[in-house]
């Protein structure tokens, strides 16, 4: 049997000590107070602050539980913030596959665009951030919701709406499908929310694989998929590599 | 067949960037360095020049091997600047003789005042199309030879070189070609905005010796060829940061606009080929010069603080976490709950050029929330946007249809849809966020024909997002009105005026 992780017990002491008072404490009270040698105590802290779980006064460099962390309904990544780093990398995206991008997040069992870049062929197109669109039926949806876990055990509970013929509405088929988006680490809809289109999304991470987001691409089935009517495998190694990227940038320490 | 490239410097005011832009204008590498910001007293901002010519001689070779290719692959070379920046150096020796001022620096403001009175004023400021301000190159150069013993006579003799960035950087590049462009030069507060040469009046106004001032030449046409850094690559082009992102957003045609919001918001008007008087305080400046034709115009309009009044509510009242957070927060209410902010931190811009105001909170109740506040702060460079549009509207006879943005702002989706209902017009983002780079290298490439002409650059912009207006026309004047009463507000605040 595996045996208890002492950093993990270490960094429940900072916080039960942090949660315990309402003032700053310096890193060196902190560390005197748990006994903690002063680079392990520094290591804590900085981590525990790379994940938002406490806060430092820029001023004094002293330390506080972050507010609200752990209150339920608390996000680890804010949308328009998840916007604002998803940008530089979504327009890469969109102009290599030559389709539209979307990126998403859940809201209340749906999937809430949070940035939409336009395919870039100059055509009129109605820029959808902020609409909801069903995640049962759509590529980021089953990302969305094969990454969550609470989503991904209570998938298909309810009814499913059918959006078209392709759409999954069987509970059990559905959870069938978001344990293959796991193990694959990429969704693909195919003409399952809107006939003649499809899709393909992977999930967007942070810290310690927390999924925060999906980022994907979607147009006219003919050119998603190929003959077999399976997405181009092209299409979805470039749209792991672009949401991989974004990964990567958000897991960065200082960010 | 090897694939071609065109790569850009960008020596911006914080750090230097070198990227490599293939055939359809797509990113294959970026590198940057930043150099190191000196402020020796109050109102003072200096660069090391050496620093950041070793920079681009370090980076240019780094964004090869990132992209995978060779000097040889390189089609042109495009240079684009912090502008008004100014280095003098000895010719001989390439030294510089002192730290580069920065544009931001403000030590020439008494000495400008002093200039205001004496004779010959009004006239130079007629020829360059300029107000008289410390912001321009021409009153640091006559600082730099006032303040340095036996500097003029140098400088008279032809032995002293004057610069703004990216001059000195050609300088170094070639080895001693003394070169600037036209966009640049309309910058110095030295330069005939009509004739594009130097003009003797402004130079005797500013004791500026004619001997020390580069070969104004078109922005876009070959300069010379690199010797150092990239050796054998034709420098295609050379223009200032907010003419490159005109540029680069493919503003070609008079009446297309784009305004960058960073730290602060640029907005350049392209007005053709003949130069357009502001009756509003606006810019008259060089949007660019193909070599072989007539120069095209801009009116330049810059709004002083946008990204910064975010920046003040995240770190100066603590209201949010980070800049994006803003949104979320604005989204928590529906409207300004009455309340409207005007950043006047240092007095009023364009249009209004006021010293004496100062920033105002206008409309505040115990209604008002964290949430109203923010989404007048966002509102806040909506509005400022509009009046500089209104006053070029007004100048240049021309009605904006549309508005290309770029810059950190532009990830705010509530502003671009705020800014789209209050100019009533649409707003668009293009894919390549990067339009500054992108403008020197379009400009580069089409210096030596790896772009054919206007229209095949055009054919590579692509529209990212677009925002259309959806305010009620009623509510937008009303709001318009309450604006303008809040920005009454801000008048006369500082009641003597401040000594500088
Ligand atoms: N989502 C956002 N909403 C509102 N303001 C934002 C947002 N993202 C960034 N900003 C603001 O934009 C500014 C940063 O933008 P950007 O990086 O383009 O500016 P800059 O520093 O002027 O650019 P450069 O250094 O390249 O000249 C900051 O002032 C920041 O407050």
């Amino acid at each position: 049997m595996p045996g208890l992780i002492q950093s993990i017990e270490r960094a429940a002491a900072v916080i039960r000590l942090l949660a315990a008072g309402s003032g700053w404490l310096r890193a060196s009270e902190i560390g005197a107070s748990l006994g903690l040698a002063k680079a392990t105590t520094h290591g804590i802290l900085r981590t525990l602050r790379h994940v938002g779980f406490v806060q430092q006064d820029p001023a004094t460099g002293r330390y506080q539980l972050a507010a609200a962390v752990l209150a339920p309904g608390t996000r680890p990544l804010d949308r328009n913030e998840l916007r604002s780093r998803v940008i530089n990398w979504a327009d890469p995206l969109a102009a290599r596959s030559g389709e539209a991008v979307r990126v998403g997040a859940l809201l209340d069992g749906q999937v809430l665009v949070v940035h939409h870049v336009f395919r870039p062929d100059d055509t009129p197109q109605q820029l959808e951030t902020g609409a909801l669109l069903p995640a049962h039926a759509t590529a980021l949806g089953k990302v969305l919701l094969a990454h969550d876990a609470l989503s991904a055990r209570d998938a298909g509970a309810g009814p499913l709406t059918a959006y078209t013929r392709r759409t999954v509405t069987k509970g059990a088929a559905l959870r069938r499908t978001l344990a293959e988006v796991r193990t694959q680490g990429w969704a693909a809809e195919v003409e399952e929310s809107v006939a003649g289109q499809a899709g393909v999304a992977a999930p967007i991470r942070t810290y310690g694989g927390l999924v925060v987001g999906a980022i994907g691409v979607s147009g006219p089935t003919d050119r998603i998929c190929d003959s077999a009517g399976r997405p181009r495998a092209a299409l979805v190694a470039l749209v792991r590599e672009i949401a991989r990227a974004v990964s990567r940038d958000l897991a960065k320490v200082g960010s | 067949m090897t694939e071609r490239y065109v790569v850009a410097v960008d020596q911006g005011t914080t750090s230097t960037r070198c990227i490599v832009f293939d055939r359809q204008g797509r990113l294959v590498s970026v590198v940057q360095r930043e150099h190191h910001q000196s402020y020796p007293r109050p109102g003072r901002v200096e660069h090391d020049a050496a620093e950041i010519w070793r920079n681009v001689r370090r980076l240019a070779p780094q964004a090869l091997a990132e992209a995978g290719i060779t000097a040889g692959q390189v089609a042109a070379l495009g240079i684009t600047n912090q502008r008004e920046t100014t280095v003098l150096w000895d010719r001989h020796t390439g030294v510089p003789v002192g730290p580069a001022i920065v544009w931001q620096d403000t030590r020439t403001a008494a000495m400008v005042t002093g200039l205001a009175g004496e004779p010959g004023a009004a006239a130079v400021q007629e020829r360059c199309g300029l107000p008289l301000a410390g912001y321009f190159s021409a009153p640091r150069i006559r600082w730099m030879l006032d303040e340095t013993p036996g500097l003029r006579e140098r400088a008279e003799r032809g032995e002293v070189l004057f610069g703004t960035m990216e001059t000195w950087l050609i300088w170094n590049l070639t080895g001693g070609l003394h070169v600037t462009d036209v966009t640049n030069a309309s910058r110095t507060m030295l330069l005939d905005v009509r004739t594009l040469r130097w003009s003797a009046e402004a130079c005797d106004f500013f004791g500026v010796p004619m001997a020390m001032l580069p070969e104004v030449r078109p922005s876009v046409g070959v300069l010379g060829t690199a010797t150092t850094a990239l050796p054998g690559v034709r420098i295609g082009a050379a223009l200032g940061d907010q003419q490159a992102a005109l540029f680069g957003q493919t503003c070609f045609s008079p009446g297309e606009a784009k305004c960058t919001y960073g730290t602060g918001g640029f907005l350049l008007l392209n007005t053709g080929t003949e130069p357009v008087r502001s009756g509003h305080g606006l810019l008259t400046t060089v949007a660019y010069q193909l070599a072989g034709e007539p120069a095209t115009y801009a009116l330049e309009g810059s709004i002083a603080v946008t990204g910064s009044l975010v920046q003040w509510f995240r770190d100066g009242l603590g209201l949010i976490g980070s800049a994006a957070e803003i949104e979320t927060l604005a989204r928590t209410v529906d409207d300004n709950g009455g309340c409207y902010i005007v950043p006047a931190f240092a007095g009023l811009f364009a249009p209004h050029w006021r010293s004496d105001a100062r920033g105002v909170i206008a409309g505040l109740t115990s209604y008002v929330t964290k949430g109203h506040l923010a989404r007048a702060v966002l509102e806040a460079t909506g509005w400022q946007t509009r009046e500089v549009v209104d006053a070029m509207n007004a100048d240049s006879g021309l009605a904006l249809r549309a508005l290309n943005v770029d810059g950190g702002m532009t990830s705010n989706n509530l502003l671009m849809q705020f800014i789209a209902d209050v100019l009533d017009v649409p707003v668009v983002r293009p894919m390549v966020a990067e339009t500054v780079s992108l403008g020197a290298a379009y400009a580069a490439g089409l210096a030596v024909g790896y772009w054919p002409d206007l229209a095949g650059l055009r054919r590579n912009w692509h529209r990212a997002a677009q925002w259309a207006p959806a305010m009620d026309p009623a509510r937008r004047a009303a709001e318009h009105e309450n604006w303008q009463a809040a920005v009454e507000r801000t008048l006369g605040w500082i009641r003597t005026p401040a000594v500088r």
